[in-house]
């Protein structure tokens, strides 16, 4: 099919044309595209003075990190005046265990849900995939409630625990789908050799789950790192995630507005789910997709 | 080595009834093979045997314990798959191992076991390897290496050979008849393919629709079908089962038949007396393509043989033999002809016909008159 001999068009002028045209326009969207953050990288690197005086899209006139200094480590937000960073951190102690533990319990959820059917299971994962269908608003005022039963109201283990929920709904349902495409015969011949439900778990299916996985990670990772909604409703003060002290730092009415600081903790708000997409991002489809061809 | 008695077991899935009273009984050392079409219920008896899936009623025993409540690890049973199930993590010396490591055997007799199993079937090459780096014929191996290594009482195949081409598998074929006769285990054989069954099998179980039709050696279920299912299931080419009202001639019991414009009767042969309450009414004649050729040895001697004329209708030369289509009461009749023998389609051809192993089935009820 790629060979370049046989398939190569003859390059004619309207062939040439062509390819210009293509590679214009391509050329064009992905500026287009990439315009709003440009604009926030330059805006970063500018002092004050220069964004006042210049325009939007001009080159600084000098480059400063300070802006970026300022956003991690002293911008006020409310009434601290220590930058983003611990908030920085605040996310990342929540994306990380929510992360781990909804797609652990995503990956045995689906592995009993195709390979130990049960009665009733069908039913059951149905229900459970409603979850995904539900607005994390609905949610608020019960999840609000348990968490103050359970004595979880304010603190970073209670927004924790509210991503593992609210994320099971599609950990299951991503591992459920990818073990469906596995054989049956696989574990019935685990079993024949004496391996058990945990054992067979372990040592034959996580092994080859290595897509899905990332799949998920990703998936929870993006979700969790860019919430606002259940950050600013079940975290306070200095447990609140980056979003939420991103919105307090960029809405503050008092002084004058700092768009390079801004601009500069937007960006660090953004770092973490760009490099997850980036060096993940290819065996992303590849996950996605995985199952849909036999082997 | 372990006997495996299989009693009036019942499965239903829901409301369907998939085995509707099985009972065989399988010697020590014995190879059985469960054949029929898609959907009789071959595959999901082995799943029982194997205690993955539950029996609805009756009982299963191997050896002398009974195992309706036992799990499958142990039942002392070995199992190949159509898919081979390979555990694709692993690389071949762990995968055959894996089943020894679950039950704590010592690391030093695993190794000596892995490398006599790979002896055996030749793949000591592949140990290190994975299973995606194998070609199906080697994966099969490995999957055959898995189930010896634990050296079980019962093996049981579930249709090992479908995924392969068919000259490997017809070598596979021979190598499982080997390996059998050279382990000698009890062995259950599912597969769809009438030929690995009669190739392989001590003794047959034909089944349909959740039943037993037949069980027997591959030479009775061969020359002596139950029923019209078996007759037709059986051999390479079909039984040929032609319709034929059933006439008195002079002392004789015979059978009329008609090909193209000539009519006539012939002897229904050494069986003939069972025939006796079906004069006037019609029967089922049922002969092998190999009772119907242009010739046999001796047939001067043999007052069982009978000449007949018949126009061709089409020919399939198949190397050693060249099969001849005719028609007999409207029926198309296989017949095995000498290459050299056989006409040409439109022309007309005397063939001989060898009623001594002829068989007649009651048209009704399907079932061969006895």
């Amino acid at each position: 099919m790629n060979d370049p001999l046989v398939y190569r068009a003859p390059k004619t002028t309207g062939v040439i044309a062509g390819r210009i045209f293509i590679y214009a326009l391509l050329i064009l969207m992905v500026f287009y595209f990439l315009l709003p953050f440009i604009v926030m990288v330059l805006t970063s690197l500018k002092t004050m003075e220069d964004i006042r005086t210049g325009n939007l899209i001009s080159w600084p006139r000098e480059f400063t990190l300070d802006a970026w200094k300022t956003a991690w480590g002293s911008a006020c937000i409310a009434v601290e005046c220590n930058g983003i960073k611990v908030y920085f951190w605040n996310s990342v102690k929540i994306v990380v265990p929510a992360v781990a533990i909804s797609t652990l319990i995503g990956a045995a959820n689906g592995y009993v849900f195709s390979k130990w059917k049960f009665w009733g299971s069908e039913v059951l994962f149905s229900f459970l995939l409603l979850g995904c269908f539900i607005p994390f608003q609905a949610i608020l005022l019960p999840m609000a409630q348990t968490l103050g039963k359970l004595g979880l109201s304010q603190s970073l283990a209670g927004l924790i625990l509210v991503h593992i929920i609210y994320g099971l709904a599609f950990t299951t349902l991503f591992f459920r789908n990818y073990y469906v495409t596995i054989p049956d015969e696989l574990v019935k011949a685990a079993r024949i050799d004496g391996a058990g439900f945990f054992r067979i778990f372990w040592k034959i299916l996580l092994p080859i789950s290595a897509p899905i996985f990332v799949v998920s990670i990703i998936w929870q990772t993006t979700q969790i790192w860019n919430d606002f909604l259940f950050g600013v409703v079940f975290s306070a003060g200095g447990n609140q995630p980056i979003t939420v002290a991103l919105n307090n730092l960029v809405n503050t009415s008092t002084g004058i507005k700092e768009y390079n600081v801004d601009m500069a903790a937007a960006i660090i708000a953004a770092i973490p789910t760009l490099l997850v997409y980036i060096i993940a991002g290819k065996y992303f489809m590849r996950g996605l997709t995985a199952g849909s061809v036999k082997g | 080595m372990a006997s495996l008695s299989i009693r009036n077991i019942r499965k239903s899935f829901g409301s369907t009834e998939v085995l509707k009273g099985i009972s065989i009984d399988v010697e020590p050392g014995e190879f059985l093979v469960l054949v029929g079409p898609s959907g009789c219920g071959k595959s999901t008896l082995l799943n029982l045997i194997a205690g993955l899936e539950k029996i609805t009623s009756g009982e299963i025993y191997i050896g002398n314990q009974l195992v309706n409540q036992v799990s499958p690890k142990d039942r002392d049973i070995a199992m190949v798959f159509q898919s081979y199930a390979l555990y694709p993590n692993m690389k071949v010396r762990k995968n055959i191992s894996f089943g020894l490591e679950t039950r704590k055997l010592p690391k030093p007799e695993i190794e000596k076991t892995v490398q006599k199993v790979a002896n055996m079937l030749q793949i000591e090459d592949l140990l290190d390897r994975k299973p995606s780096q194998l070609s199906g014929g080697q994966r099969q191996r490995v999957a055959m290496g898995r189930a010896l290594a634990r050296s079980p009482s019962v093996f049981l195949f579930d249709e090992p050979l479908s995924n392969l081409d068919a000259k490997l598998r017809v070598e596979m074929r021979t190598e499982i008849k080997l390996l059998h006769q050279r382990i000698a285990t009890t062995i259950v054989y599912v597969t769809h393919d009438q030929i690995e069954a009669m190739t392989l099998a001590d003794r047959i179980a034909i089944m349909k629709d959740g039943i037993v039709q037949q069980l027997d050696t591959p030479r009775n279920v061969y020359e002596n079908p139950v029923n019209l299912f078996v007759a037709g299931f059986i051999g390479s080419h079909s039984m040929n089962v032609v319709h034929c009202p059933v006439v008195k001639s002079g002392r004789d019991v015979c059978l009329l038949m008609k090909t193209g414009e000539k009519t006539f009767t012939i002897p229904a042969g050494k069986n003939g007396s069972l025939l006796n309450d079906w004069i006037g009414r019609e029967v089922i004649l049922g002969f092998r393509p190999e009772q119907i050729s242009d010739g046999f040895p001796n047939q001067e001697r043999n007052d069982q043989i009978h000449t007949m004329e018949s126009k061709v209708d089409v020919i399939e030369p198949t190397g050693p033999d060249t099969l001849v289509f005719i028609k007999i009461n409207g029926r198309k009749v296989t017949c095995r002809a000498h290459p050299n023998a056989a006409k040409r389609p439109g022309e007309t051809m005397k063939l001989m016909l060898d009623m001594s192993s002829a068989i007649f089935f009651d048209p009704n009820t399907e079932v061969q008159i006895s």
